[in-house]
């Protein structure tokens, strides 16, 4: 078994500095509410999973957190995300609510697919989150096509295009990261390597050491972040997304993570050993940020604790919300094939 | 509003569509290979880029599903793209986008999402492209719900169904027989639609009602018409839509004719007659039925190269007019 992959660059005390004070006190607590709350929400699937309310399978991002709010951090109300199968993260870092998330995971009609997505196809379009995909790759040329429409409509956005490190042997990624860069178009690719495609390994799937070095092959930035230090990942993506906006193109950001659950509620773990897992777990994104902050007295522990409070009292609400939601009319079921009804009745 | 009527090819009357589409409404543009300067592989797209500009015409690299999902994702995002294939057959290499996306994000989001784009198919054989160019895949798109599938097969048509379809809130797949683009027509100047969702009687008639789709509405006619010295009268129903299929035209012309040909491009084997056939047998037209129904699609082998083995792999006049008298004179 190959050890952890090292974190690259090294941590840069005076980079994080002008992080923290770039986002300033209020952004930072935010921000590790947000974490909190992705991590506590995915805890509270598990859970309703193996109590039977979950209808199908999950794709948990727990370890992961601190690239999606690396990110997340630096869009704006009106910029756009494409999501993955682990997406979670994703969406509740581009605003989504998880009572929302949950009534859709119980398949509710309240949920933001209305019962109909699930896990895999959260999304919630007005907010400018396109949506999770259940297909690999799927979303990268989605995101290129976003992107071309917001040049067009010369709008002063961007969308941040979330994948795997599985879905850069996808030709999707290759055909889309093309497109991006010939047409200079504001798309910021955001790699989350959590180092296994399901079950294989980069070493074993990809002809790379990094996916970062791929993006010399279109013209554009690439760079490879230590994904589990929240203030890596807003930094480096704060420089793309901004060139990005401003007009530079996009840009290939690879965050070095690690999920610690399995790939699927179907993992029986076969390929990753105990203490490669537990040398990631004791790298935990949500813990590293807690013992900066409080290292440098941008946060007391009184804080982090109500903080973490009021996330445990969001999430019991939420769930309760989706508990409580009715599930979809049967009546209901060709109801959003297509948008224009009338039409829709001839279909036989 | 639709004006003077001239006659036009099929391939001038969608390159009025698409610039009439784009004068109307800032939102349209064009993707696709080599349809910029070159004009397209087939001459549709001309010279609309001299008029619209690179933006609104845009050349692609030759990579189709990621050419496709940025149709997908520009639509989404409220703008509509018009995606040309330079051959239907390459729709081969992006149905991850056609058919996991475009057909499937509205309803998995919930009705919160639409994906208003056209894709346009260059089909069909008879040009000597051989088995990779020559396809006529048309009845797999109209096996996935969410997608709209249509085939136009007059210059009239062509115009005024794409100009629905760019229109349209869903996706739509748009086939054009490559044998059709120099076929001459009257066209009504200016802006008009025509539904995406009606078959029509291209000709009426009593003893049997041959269902046509794509070029073989053509072939349909004129079989049609030297039925007609025989003395048999035959009604010829252009489906235009296969998705949906319009069932009511169907089985009121069936009801009249009692009998039923089916003839289509694509592989016989679970094709278009399938459809038609299976729905006319579930419907109240069956009990009027006077003779088995019977289907002409293409052979059961990939489209060959050879002009004779071409021309033998799909439905001909002489097929259409066989079977037709072959129905009627056997004994039910």
């Amino acid at each position: 078994m190959s050890p952890p992959v090292v974190a690259e660059p090294a941590v840069d005390i005076a980079r994080h500095t002008q992080v923290y004070e770039r986002l300033g006190a209020a952004a930072l607590h935010e921000a590790l509410r947000q974490m909190v709350l992705i991590r506590r929400f995915e805890e509270g699937a598990e859970q309703a999973y193996m109590r039977g309310l979950v209808h199908g399978t999950m794709h948990l991002s727990i370890g992961q957190e601190a690239s999606a709010v690396g990110v997340g951090v630096n869009l704006h109300q009106d910029d756009c995300i494409t999501s993955t199968h682990r997406g979670h993260g994703h969406c509740i870092a581009k605003g989504a609510e998880p009572k929302y998330m949950f009534a859709e995971f119980f398949g509710k009609d309240t949920g933001y697919c209305r019962g109909r997505g699930g896990s895999m196809h959260i999304a919630d379009v007005a907010s400018g989150n396109l949506g999770a995909n259940g297909i690999v790759g799927g979303g990268i040329p989605i995101a290129v096509g976003a992107a071309l429409a917001l040049k067009q409509m010369r709008k002063p956005n961007v969308v941040v295009c979330f994948f795997g490190d599985g879905a850069n042997n996808e030709g999707a990624f290759h055909e889309g990261l093309n497109m991006a860069a010939i047409w200079k178009l504001p798309v910021v690719f955001v790699c989350e390597n959590n180092q296994y495609a399901m079950s294989t390994s980069m070493e074993r799937s990809t002809a790379v050491k990094r996916v970062a070095t791929r993006a010399a092959a279109y013209g554009m930035p690439g760079v490879t972040v230590d994904g589990n230090i929240f203030a890596d990942v807003a930094d480096a993506a704060f420089d793309a997304i901004e060139r990005a906006r401003a007009g530079g193109g996009p840009a290939l950001l690879e965050c070095l993570t690690y999920r610690h659950r399995g790939h699927s509620k179907s993992d029986r773990n076969r390929y990753r050993s105990k203490e490669e897992i537990d040398a990631w777990i004791a790298r935990d994104p949500i813990g590293l940020l807690e013992q900066d902050l409080l290292h440098r007295g941008l946060i007391d522990q009184s804080h982090i604790d109500a903080l973490h409070q009021s996330v445990e009292l969001e999430i019991e609400a939420a769930v309760a919300f989706a508990n409580a939601s009715a599930s979809p009319d049967p009546a209901s079921l060709t109801d959003f094939v297509y948008a224009s009804a009338q039409e829709t009745r001839h279909v036989g | 509003m639709s004006g003077e009527v001239r006659e036009l090819s099929y391939a001038q009357a969608i390159q009025e569509a698409l610039a009439i589409a784009m004068e109307r409404d800032e939102r349209v543009f064009l993707m696709g290979e080599d349809i910029g300067v070159y004009g397209g592989a087939f001459q549709v797209t001309g010279d609309l880029v001299q008029r619209f500009g690179e933006d609104r015409v845009m050349d692609t690299p030759i990579s189709e599903l990621g050419g496709a999902g940025v149709a997908v994702g520009a639509a989404l995002m409220g703008r509509r793209p018009v995606f040309e294939f330079q051959f239907s057959d390459f729709a081969t290499l992006a149905m991850e986008q056609i058919v996991n996306q475009a057909a499937k994000m509205r309803f998995m989001l919930g009705g919160k999402a639409s994906v208003p784009l056209v894709m346009r198919f260059p089909c069909g054989s008879g040009t000597g492209a051989a088995a990779q160019h020559s396809q006529s895949l048309e009845a797999w798109f109209a096996h996935v719900p969410g997608l709209k599938v249509v085939q136009p097969v007059t210059p009239h048509d062509a115009k005024g169904m794409l100009l629905a379809a760019i229109e349209d809130p869903d996706p739509v797949m748009f086939f054009e027989h490559k044998l059709l683009y120099k076929m001459k027509g009257p066209v009504p100047e200016g802006y008009y639609t025509e539904p995406l969702h009606e078959a029509r009687i291209r000709r009426a008639g009593n003893d049997v009602t041959i269902a046509a789709s794509g070029i073989m509405v053509h072939r349909a006619l004129e079989a049609a018409q030297q039925l007609d010295e025989d003395g048999i009268s035959a009604e010829v129903v252009d489906l235009r839509s296969l998705r949906p299929l319009d069932h009511s035209t169907l089985i009121d012309s069936v009801s009249k004719t009692t009998r039923l040909v089916c003839v289509y491009e694509g592989s016989k084997q679970l094709g278009i007659g399938a459809e038609v056939s299976a729905m006319i047998a579930e419907s109240a037209a069956f009990d009027r039925l006077d003779a088995p129904i019977i289907r002409l699609g293409g052979a059961d082998c990939p489209v060959p190269y050879n002009p004779e083995l071409e021309r033998a792999a799909v439905p001909q006049v002489a097929d259409i007019v066989a079977a037709v008298r072959r129905m009627l004179t056997a004994k039910v």
